[in-house]
């Protein structure tokens, strides 16, 4: 039979496998959704909260729940004990605690730095007690906003495409290379003239069959469910997300080219992904990592899938103006490739 | 019409004009320490059906597998159909067919999805259907691997391996496992191969199965081949027409010599298995009117007494001094 019988057949065989695999089609397709829906719910809202604060007993608090009160962006908690106060500033359940200054003198502000949450509760704080006062203030502090406007969902909706591309093209493919070759069907095959290249190509045939469908239902449900913008081109949208599926089919095959178990591919599935889902900017911005990290991190293939996504989606970026995001997909995608084919193990 | 006799065993006939369908010579394979296979030579001759016979780690599959090109042998020379794996691996894979030890197909696929997946690897064979039929399948062609039983999926590696009309079949342990109608059924289909004129290499540690299917055997342990023949000829070296097995119950222990035994008329050699002890004999009634003399003679008392013609298993248990089967 001809080379393209084979490279169909083979293909056939896996989309069947994927099919009739009920746990593998919740993972494609329901999860993301889930995990979008869930996200969507917590973040919902479009303007911010309220920042939350609680106002130290002592001479002059009750002028500051007054003061603290008046304004829009503020919401005082009452607190029975000083203690208790800490308690939920230190579980982030308040934003800040302010504390009457003896003899009449500047409030004390208890925030957490390291949250945004306690900075925007500052900033609230300083402009309530000067509201009060009557005075301007001081020293207006001017935050460059970055992300204006724009929700944590639509943020985290192009990262959860760009993690479930990964994720679904190395479990894909790793699991059924490594389950193919625990059987001993890989040296079933080999007995035959089966080109070895057709099979390799199989895999990333049938990822494609899926990823039209998988693209499909998990931008549709964000597109219309959570309204998150599609501003760039359908065509541009397709091509980086083909590609990304194809690098990590590659990166799936390289990274099971040598286990021998389904449990040892596991492994170093997770070993290799571990570093994208936090690196790589699915759930948070990278750019909090430190700077000298971050040109190795705009590197991994999930940063640069990201990035990509993002600026189509988000900006309305074109395509051309990805080069360097394609560029590294690209390069990843065929030398994993390419090195599996070479170290593949038939055993 | 005898084309089509041919086509529903799923097997090409012979070329007549040929050597042999399969060449070896000086095939030694090591793994690490371990001497797998140590040294050996046969022919398997086109039309004919050798079997490998051997206990467990008797080094049959790793020979099976350097003739299937799956393993690179370390030393000696493998010829299949007068190709080697070097120059000709292709070609050879066109040619023949093999069902492997363990290798099992994907559960969720279909009898007959499977039986497509490996004919769309070859350049020509049967057709799905034919291949169903001639492993007995036509009825299972639409359900999934995992509901086969293992019988069946033994089938469906066998139909795999006869789809592109092999001019040599490989067959390894095809019937370990398996119950005895489940046996007998893959028996018939290797012999309808036969019958058609195939080219067969069968590796067992079942003396029956060999006896019953080969035309020509070879006897392996440790990596070397201890005896070769035709079933007939290779039972024949033992130069014995019966065997003779006794006890004389657990208190009698070894009452009995083998220089007692010895000297017996017609005795050739002596082993003991557990209790009872067993003489390869030329003529059993001499040798058991022999027996019952001395037992007399002794006082003893004969607690069992059985007599059978040799089998393979006692060549083997000859040749080693263990059975086939001791894992």
């Amino acid at each position: 039979m001809s080379r393209l019988a084979e490279l169909r057949e083979l293909t056939r065989v896996r989309v069947y496998a994927f099919l009739r695999e009920p746990e593998a089609v919740f993972w494609v397709f329901v999860f993301p959704l889930v995990l979008a829906v869930v996200l969507g719910l917590a973040f919902r809202s479009a303007r911010p909260a309220p920042s939350l604060v609680a106002v130290a007993p002592g001479e002059g608090s009750a002028a500051l729940v007054e003061a603290l009160g008046a304004s829009d962006g503020l919401e005082v908690e009452p607190f029975q004990t000083e203690d208790a106060m800490r308690v939920a500033l230190r579980r982030g359940a308040i934003d800040a605690i302010v504390e009457p200054a003896p003899g009449g003198g500047e409030p004390i502000l208890h925030i957490d730095t390291t949250r945004t949450e306690g900075e925007t509760a500052r900033l609230r704080i300083v402009e309530a007690l000067a509201a009060a006062r009557g005075a301007p203030l001081p020293e207006p502090v001017v935050r460059e906003q970055t992300e204006k406007g724009s929700r944590y969902i639509d943020f985290l909706f192009p990262g959860l495409i760009g993690m479930n591309l990964m994720g679904t093209g190395m479990w894909g493919i790793g699991f059924a290379l490594a389950d193919t070759r625990q059987k001993k069907l890989l040296r079933r095959m080999l007995v035959t003239p089966m080109r070895r290249g057709s099979f390799f190509l199989s895999f990333m045939l049938s990822r494609l069959v899926f990823l039209t469908l998988e693209l499909a239902i998990v931008a549709g449900f964000g597109a219309w469910v959570l309204g998150v913008p599609f501003r760039g081109t359908l065509v541009a949208f397709a091509l980086v997300s083909t590609l990304g599926a194809l690098t990590f089919a590659g990166l799936g095959v390289l990274t099971v080219s040598r286990a021998r178990t389904i449990e040892g591919a596991s492994g170093l599935m997770n070993f290799v992904m571990m570093p994208m889902w936090l690196a790589s900017g699915v759930f948070f911005s990278y750019e909090r990592f430190p700077d000298v990290t971050i040109p190795f991190i705009k590197l991994l293939p999930l940063t640069a899938l990201n990035d990509a996504l993002r600026n189509v989606m988000l900006d309305g970026a074109s395509v051309v103006g990805q080069g360097r995001e394609l560029l590294i997909l690209a390069v990843w995608g065929a030398v994993s490739f390419l090195v599996a084919v070479r170290i593949f193990r038939w055993e | 019409m005898g084309q089509a006799v041919d086509n529903l065993s799923g097997v090409a006939p012979p070329l007549l004009d040929a050597g042999p369908a399969v060449r070896v010579r000086g095939l030694v394979k090591r793994f690490g320490e371990v001497t797998a296979v140590a040294g050996v030579d046969f022919e398997v001759h086109r039309g004919t059906c050798l079997g490998l016979l051997g206990p467990n780690g008797a080094g049959k599959t790793t020979t099976v597998e350097m003739l299937e090109g799956l393993t690179e042998p370390d030393e000696g020379e493998v010829e299949i159909l007068g190709l080697t794996w070097r120059r000709d691996a292709r070609e050879i894979r066109e040619r023949i067919g093999a069902q492997l030890q363990e290798s099992k197909f994907p559960d969720k696929l279909r009898v007959r999805e499977v039986l497509r997946l490996f004919r769309s690897f070859f350049r020509d064979g049967a057709d799905i259907d034919e291949a169903l039929e001639t492993v007995g399948l036509a009825e299972k062609r639409d359900a999934y691997v995992k509901t086969l039983s293992g019988g069946q999926k033994q089938r469906l590696s066998i139909g795999v391996a006869l789809l592109n009309n092999p001019e040599i079949v490989f067959l390894d342990e095809p019937t370990t496992g398996l119950d005895p109608q489940a046996r007998r059924r893959v028996w018939e289909i290797v012999e309808r191969v036969k019958a058609a004129g195939g080219t067969v290499l069968l590796t067992t540690h079942y003396m029956e199965e060999a006896e019953r299917l080969a035309d020509d055997l070879i006897i392996m342990d440790h990596g070397r081949v201890i005896a070769r023949g035709t079933p007939a000829a290779i039972i024949a070296t033992l130069n014995a027409e019966s065997v003779v097995q006794f006890s004389l119950g657990a208190g009698a222990g070894r009452a009995l010599t083998e220089e007692d035994l010895l000297a017996l008329d017609g005795v050739n050699a002596i082993r003991r298995e557990g209790a009872s002890v067993v003489l390869t004999v030329r003529h059993a009634h001499e040798v058991i009117s022999g027996l019952f003399a001395l037992i007399e003679a002794r006082g003893l008392a004969l607690e069992d007494l059985r007599t059978h013609r040799p089998t393979l298993e006692d060549v083997f248990v000859s040749l080693t001094g263990k059975s086939l089967r001791d894992e």
